[in-house]
């Protein structure tokens, strides 16, 4: 199926073209920093965790908002997403390889990354968080290539594929579930030792992932003949609308907790994202365009009128996403680490090479998800 | 066959590609004739046989070099007994290069000819930088 | 070459132990057993009299200096870099959760010495996914293997004591004297103080406890109720940083 991949528009191949060329600059700067070690970054003893380990974290919630398709597709046999259910799949795919990369981008010593395998350590979250993103990776791969064959040659999939995506659906919760036990069960950092951050972490997934899969389906309306009907969208936007609800519902019970209680070692962190520290003030202006953009969203994407109007709903997708991957790839990590656990504010910026290899990761992602939805659109097309 | 020659000047090409370091250096004028190893060691008073037999230094020192390295790291094992009995520091630093002083002959023109790069000297001191 | 080293370490170390005035040493008498007389305990812990500290202020930097040196710890002059094994920190920034503002000044900026507490509930251990770091059964040392270390940096957000550093660089060009009989880092792994598991093994104190002239660090086996350590656990009344996390620090203060 893969050949289908090869034929294609001049706009296709430019864009590939340059894709490529992203991650050719990238990689230029990932061997800087494998030779360099990882002082390129902003990265420092007090915040040693940054935008990678955060794009890592973001990413692991599109990965599995795949569920979002696939669970009322498959599960409830909700025939409308019968079109949309392989770009969903064909979503997680390039999601789970860009949190792999990004974790492997992050390591001090990358080709030891093996070590995680060859010395098993089950007490370690971050063993189990290995195993599920591969194993969520794997099931993806065998689900979508096996139904999009079967729909290729205009059969229904085989049996016992069926067992695979069953499994895939809480395969799918564990993989964030295990992404937040990540940071949940760290005694150091009171900010990310929250019962909450798994129920969030699920709900800014499963509200960003529906949005981010509008707005490539409107854009494939737009740029192929592949119209997935208004219903699937519909239904995705009510999805992400309950999700979005619940995630910020969720965000506001940590704030409540914190700062009711008044613990400082919770409420410090809230104060240095909202309003800074000590004239401190990175995260400060970002986490208000979070918390605005959030509250915009959810004024236009719960009345049934402006979220039925696909225009609106396009907007309030995009707005949803940035105040998520500002919460998530911004905020959520590196305020774990301000203040450390010694009290003390060590800021962090992310330096220029560290966002150029950050976006080296984004575009192999997006050349991934290119070729794969192209194969799919192009089975699709043949077929009809 | 549709598009024989295609097929061949692809392949052609790739063989060519492959075996480039060949050819690179053939051109060079470096053959593949065996390095200079000297393995003559420094006269250490007690110190005139191997912690194991040579044969086996030949072909599994690395083993051994992993072995030690992990007894005592991880084991807190630091004492390597021969088969007769003879009692030897587990240090790579201070027993093998102890009488294997001559580290650039004995050690480094066989791991370049092979082509290996072993990572001790990347925090383990050289016998140069020790004098 | 090696058994001429060996012999002046040997020499050395027990020239300076003589000359390094009254350590408070436990075991004193087996010190100076040759090295294969290694130092053991079921449980090493260390007390850290802070009262003395403060009656010889320039005290801290020849001990912090000690270990920096024996392990070969470079100083990049920046701390974004920074690598640290055992360092000071003002009270107020040790022990975050017990200072007050109507404390003396003197007191809430005294500083105070601060090292990996090689707890017997280590955070850092239990979320290592490679078990680069561990704790030994033997005597409960929270150790680190430089092989195996893929970098990840987990330990450091785990690490309630902020007590771990990561190399970001090659910090070879950084040290100012290299001690040849340790290995130095290589960039892209983390290290920390190992209460000088190797100097024990040898049959020495840690360094920072030899260097200690003011007898300000002692050191000895926590589970031996004879030993100097819970002699002074005992008569003094001591604390240790983050007693709440539950990790059971081995390391502790008198105030």
């Amino acid at each position: 199926m893969l050949e289908k991949a090869l034929s294609g528009s001049r706009g296709y191949w430019i864009w590939l073209a340059v894709l490529v060329g992203i991650i050719f600059i990238g990689f230029l700067f990932w061997l800087k920093q494998f030779h360099q070690g990882l002082m390129i970054t902003g990265l420092s003893r007090d915040v040693s965790w940054g935008f990678y380990i955060a794009q890592f974290t973001f990413l692991v919630g599109v990965a599995a908002s795949a569920v979002m398709v696939v669970l009322p597709y498959y599960l409830h046999n909700y025939r409308a997403f019968g079109k949309v259910v392989i770009l969903g799949e064909f979503l997680a795919i390039p999601s789970v390889i860009m949190c792999m990369t990004f974790i492997f981008v992050d390591m001090g010593q990358p080709f030891r990354i093996l070590n995680v395998f060859i010395h098993p350590t089950p007490h370690s979250m971050m063993f189990w968080d290995t195993v599920a993103l591969g194993g969520y990776l794997l099931l993806n791969l065998l689900i979508g290539w096996t139904t999009l064959g079967a729909e290729r040659k205009s059969i229904p999939p085989p049996k016992w594929i069926k067992p695979f995506i069953i499994i895939s659906i809480p395969w799918a919760v564990s993989i964030h579930t295990v992404t937040a036990f990540l940071y949940a069960g760290l005694a150091a950092r009171p900010f990310w030792m929250t019962a909450v951050l798994a129920p969030r972490f699920l709900a800014s997934a499963f509200s960003s992932g529906p949005a981010l899969l509008i707005l490539l389906i409107l854009l494939l309306r737009k740029l192929t003949d592949f119209d997935a009907g208004r219903e699937p969208v519909q239904k995705l936007a009510v999805i992400a609308a309950y999700a979005m609800s619940v995630n910020v519902f969720l965000i506001l019970m940590e704030v409540f907790t914190a700062l009711y209680s008044g613990i400082p070692e919770h409420s410090i962190h809230l104060k240095y994202m909202f309003v800074g520290i000590e004239g401190n003030m990175a995260l400060v202006p970002w986490m208000w365009l979070s918390s605005i953009l959030a509250v915009f969203t959810l004024l236009l994407i719960i009345p049934p009128k402006t979220r039925r109007n696909e225009a609106v709903l396009a907007v309030a997708c995009v707005t949803l996403f940035l105040s998520i991957w500002i919460d998530k790839g911004m905020g959520m990590i590196v305020a774990g680490y301000v203040p450390n656990p010694l009290g003390e504010v060590t800021q962090y910026f992310p330096t220029v090479p560290e966002l150029l290899i950050s976006l080296m990761v984004y575009a192999v992602g997006a050349l991934i998800i290119t070729v794969l939805y192209k194969v799919a659109l192009s089975v699709r097309a043949s077929v009809a | 066959m549709f598009d024989g020659w295609k097929i061949i000047v692809g392949l052609i090409i790739f063989i060519t590609l492959a075996t480039v370091p060949f050819w690179y250096d053939a051109a060079a004028g470096k053959g593949t004739d065996a390095p200079d190893i000297r393995i003559e060691t420094k006269d250490v008073p007690g110190r005139d046989q191997c912690v194991m037999p040579a044969e086996y230094m030949r072909s599994d020192h690395m083993e051994l070099l992993n072995e030690w390295r992990d007894q005592v790291v991880r084991g807190n094992q630091r004492v390597h007994v021969t088969a007769d009995g003879r009692k030897y520091s587990r240090s790579l630093t201070n027993t093998c290069l102890d009488c294997h002083s001559n580290k650039d002959t004995f050690c480094d023109r066989c791991h370049d000819y092979m082509s290996v790069k072993p990572y001790c000297w990347e925090c383990h001191l050289e016998p140069e930088v020790m004098k | 070459m090696g058994l001429d080293r060996r012999n002046f370490i040997k020499i050395a170390g027990l020239s300076t132990l003589g000359l390094a005035g009254k350590p408070a040493v436990d075991a004193i008498a087996r010190i100076r057993l040759p090295e294969e007389a290694p130092l053991t305990a079921k449980r090493w812990a260390m007390v850290i009299d802070l009262r003395k500290c403060r009656e010889n202020p320039d005290c801290n930097e020849a001990c912090i200096h000690a270990c920096h040196k024996v392990h070969n710890v470079p100083d990049f002059k920046n701390p974004k870099d920074e690598i640290k094994w055992i360092w000071e920190e003002r009270f107020e920034h040790a022990f975050h959760d017990q200072s007050q503002e109507y404390a003396d000044e003197s007191h809430r900026e005294l500083p105070a010495l601060v090292l990996c507490n090689h707890c017997d509930d280590p955070p850092c251990v239990r979320v290592c996914p490679t078990e680069a770091t561990w704790k030994r059964d033997e005597d409960g040392v929270v150790m680190m293997d430089w092989h195996r270390c893929i970098g990840c940096r987990y330990c450091l957000a785990a690490c309630p004591y902020g007590a771990r550093s990561f190399n970001w660089r090659d910090p070879r060009p950084f040290i100012e004297e290299i001690e040849p009989d340790f290995p130095t880092r290589m960039r892209g792994v983390v290290e920390k103080c190992t209460f000088c598991e190797e100097r024990l093994a040898r049959g020495e104190m840690p360094a920072c406890v030899e260097a200690c002239d003011a007898g300000a660090l002692t050191f000895g086996d926590l589970e031996d109720p004879e030993s100097r350590v819970r002699e002074l656990l005992r008569t003094h009344f001591t604390i240790r940083r983050k007693p709440g996390l539950g990790t059971q620090p081995s390391v502790y203060y008198i105030i």
